[in-house]
């Protein structure tokens, strides 16, 4: 039984009008402008955009600032934003084998040609507070420079790929599916897969990618490689007849090498997962890369143990956190005939077990 | 690309696409009404109807299917930059095809959609000679009061097409500025 | 003529909008056109490779803005894809690619295209820079065996 609720506006407006003085917090601090967002929380205006699934650093930053930071409200507000945009087309696929690394490692080739370049990372912080950030206005020293060439490094995984060691990808330019313009099917492939990882939530892949390291659909991953930097991206013009590049974007690209015993189908080598997302999101591309690799089992042959990350149902159902938040969050919402039928659904069989109690105790000798 | 094919868009796109929009709306929900639509100007012989259709209806994501001599370089251009429409050879992947009656025929190989999905089907945009009110085949059903009239180029195929339902395909005609629709909700009755 | 169009349009839309806008200002040029298409904002889907090398995927949006446009006294046409919301950079690089498929291309290159390209390398080779210099050779100390 569902029936609808009225009323409330002036409490509504109420509440609106308290949130925004609440968003601006204290009036004797100064205000955020957008720039200090995108450019001082850049990591959460990457996630933002990341699983907000659009590439806009300002309006990530704006979000952010609406939200009052709360990163899953503004990936919402981001989510809501892109489906007013008239889709003009598709890039060509980004070439990631051209980027220009500022950050590149790999935790199983130790000599790999380009160098390993560690980039701004947090890797080898101590995590410790610093004081010194709480003191405003002194500007950090400028980093050193030294020579390099800036020219494009070659994936790591092409080494293994010539020995013949690791499994090559496949390769044709059949159109991908896209979910944001058709309902998701099950089974997807994985390219439907890839796409829904790359916008699903960063906690959610966390989890189960930590899953899978401690054995469930154990699948024992090492980082063949992690990079991060901008990228083109370009598109056909169909009135030009030609591509032109239409900007430039930073992701993070990771690759993982995963032992492979095997299959029926499959000779023994190493497999791969792979992750790529907009912005510096590592913690997020080597999650992705994970669970790519997990859910993998079926097209390598491999086992299904059952295990959560397997599940390919289980995952893409899960992963977005903007369909996750709408459930969740919408049982805060007036239910109150709803639950006015449940509470007359607990009384009644309330009574009736009253009842039949009572009739039990009236009668001794049955219940002996 | 010829300057001219860069021509003959909405100049206005929110507020003309918005009426155009509207007009097919209601001549889809009301099958038999006969809409006057205003904005496009597409190369010949694509009518100021079918361009108004096209810049309203389809975009990168609806391949378009142009029959017989709808298919020429001026036309392709006009939709690519217009709408972004990708241009198919092949009926089974139209979403919107646009040619005279006889340039579309045989039917049978434009999608009908499927149980699940009735919606992923073809919508065919008729050219017509004209486009007069209260003439032609009887319609009736969904969205029509009693009995409606509409100058159809055929009748049988429109009646199998209904038997299809809730699969099938639907028709817009148009006839210079003038656009009607015939969904495939609607029952031909004949003349 | 196509490779040089698409160098110089692809520089322009990699240009910091305020860098565009300003340069565009210091050359005082107003020619007079009309649009095609006015300067409108979408999403362009960015297509990555699984694994970096294999078939296509869907990523993500980049909202992208784009307009074309015709001069008035030459009737040449030029066409803008910029990413970002900006109309102005928009309309600027569509009047950059028209103007220089004329014979004012060479007031146009060294006033915005040659400041645009230098910019973009200063900044390219400040990043590399910097990049390098946290390029790390791992000594083998020990090489642990199984025990």
């Amino acid at each position: 039984m569902y029936v609808a609720v009225k009323g409330g506006e002036k409490a509504i407006d109420n509440a609106h009008a308290w949130l925004a003085e609440e968003r601006r917090g204290d009036p004797q601090v100064p205000e955020l402008s957008l720039a200090q967002i995108r450019e001082q929380m850049a990591l959460a205006v990457n996630r933002v955009m990341s699983e907000g699934s659009l590439y806009d650093p300002d309006l990530a930053a704006l979000a952010i600032k609406q939200s009052r930071g709360d990163l899953i409200e503004a990936i919402f507000l981001i989510r809501a934003y892109r489906t007013t945009l008239p889709r003009f087309g598709a890039t060509r696929p980004i070439e990631t084998g051209e980027m220009r690394c500022e950050r590149r490692v790999s935790a199983t080739f130790k000599d790999l040609p380009g160098g390993q370049i560690l980039g701004p990372t947090f890797d080898y912080t101590h995590r410790l507070l610093d004081f010194k950030l709480a003191a405003e206005g002194e500007a950090p020293q400028p980093a050193e420079e030294a020579e390099g060439s800036a020219g494009p490094v070659p994936h790591v995984t092409e080494f293994l790929n010539r020995d013949g060691l690791i499994e090559s990808e496949a390769r044709d330019e059949a159109v991908p599916p896209d979910l944001t313009r058709a309902p998701l099917e099950l089974p997807a492939n994985r390219a439907l897969r890839l796409q829904s990882l790359t916008r699903g939530d960063e906690g959610f892949l966390l989890g189960l990618a930590y899953s899978t390291q401690r054995g469930y659909a154990r699948n024992h991953a090492f980082v063949g490689e992690l990079r991060i930097g901008a990228v083109a991206i370009e598109m056909d013009i169909p009135e030009l007849g030609f591509a032109v590049e239409i900007g430039e974007i930073t992701v993070t690209e990771c690759e993982t090498v995963n032992q492979f015993k095997g299959s029926k189908t499959e000779p023994p080598q190493f497999t791969r997962g792979y992750g790529l997302v907009f912005g510096q999101t590592e913690r997020k591309a080597i999650s992705m890369a994970l669970v790519d690799r997990a859910l993998r089992w079926r097209e390598l042959g491999e086992e299904n143990q059952g295990a959560p990350a397997q599940d390919e149902e289980f995952v893409l159902s899960h992963a977005d956190n903007i369909q996750a938040t709408g459930f969740l969050e919408h049982i805060k919402l007036p239910h109150y005939v709803d639950f006015q039928s449940e509470l007359e659904l607990i009384r009644k069989i309330r009574a009736e077990a009253e009842a039949y109690q009572a009739a039990q105790s009236k009668t001794p000798e049955a219940a002996e | 690309m010829s300057a001219d094919t860069l021509q003959g868009g909405f100049a206005d796109a929110p507020r003309e696409a918005a009426r155009a929009f509207r007009a097919c709306l209601d001549v889809m929900a009301r099958p038999g009404t006969i809409a006057e639509v205003s904005g496009a100007v597409p190369p010949a012989p694509l009518s100021i109807g079918a361009g108004v259709i096209l810049l309203t209806l389809c975009d990168p994501d609806t391949p378009v299917y142009l029959a017989g001599r709808m298919d020429s370089p001026e036309i392709r251009q006009w939709i690519s930059f217009h709408a972004g429409a990708p241009i198919t050879e092949t009926r089974a992947e139209a979403s919107f095809a646009f040619g005279t009656w006889e340039a579309l025929l045989p039917l049978a190989e434009f999608p009908i959609g499927s149980a699940e999905y009735p919606d992923r089907s073809t919508t065919l945009v008729v050219a017509l000679d004209r486009l007069e009110p209260d003439m032609g085949a009887r319609i009736s059903g969904p969205g029509i009061r009693d009995v409606a009239r509409l100058p159809l180029p055929d009748t049988e195929a429109f009646q199998d097409n209904h038997l299809l339902y809730p699969q099938g395909l639907d028709f817009f005609f148009t006839a210079g500025a003038r656009i009607a629709a015939l969904p495939r909700s609607t029952k031909v009755e004949g003349v | 003529m196509t490779k040089k169009r698409q160098t110089w349009m692809g520089l322009l839309a990699r240009a910091p909008s305020e860098r565009v806008i300003a340069l565009w200002d210091g050359i005082g040029k107003a020619p007079e056109f009309s649009w095609a298409r006015m300067p409108e904002t979408g999403g362009v889907m960015v297509r990555g490779r699984m694994g970096g090398t294999g078939d296509a995927f869907n990523m993500g949006e980049v909202t992208v803005t784009r307009c074309a446009l015709r001069l008035e006294t030459c009737g040449t046409t030029g066409h803008a894809y910029v990413q970002g919301r900006s109309r102005r950079h928009a309309e600027i690089a569509a009047l950059a690619d028209a103007l220089l498929q004329t014979d004012e291309a060479a007031t146009i290159e060294t006033g915005l295209l040659d400041p645009l390209q230098r910019e973009e390398e200063a900044r390219r080779a400040r990043r590399a820079a910097k990049a390098a210099a946290t390029k790390v050779d791992f000594f083998t100390m020990v090489r642990g065996e199984d025990a």
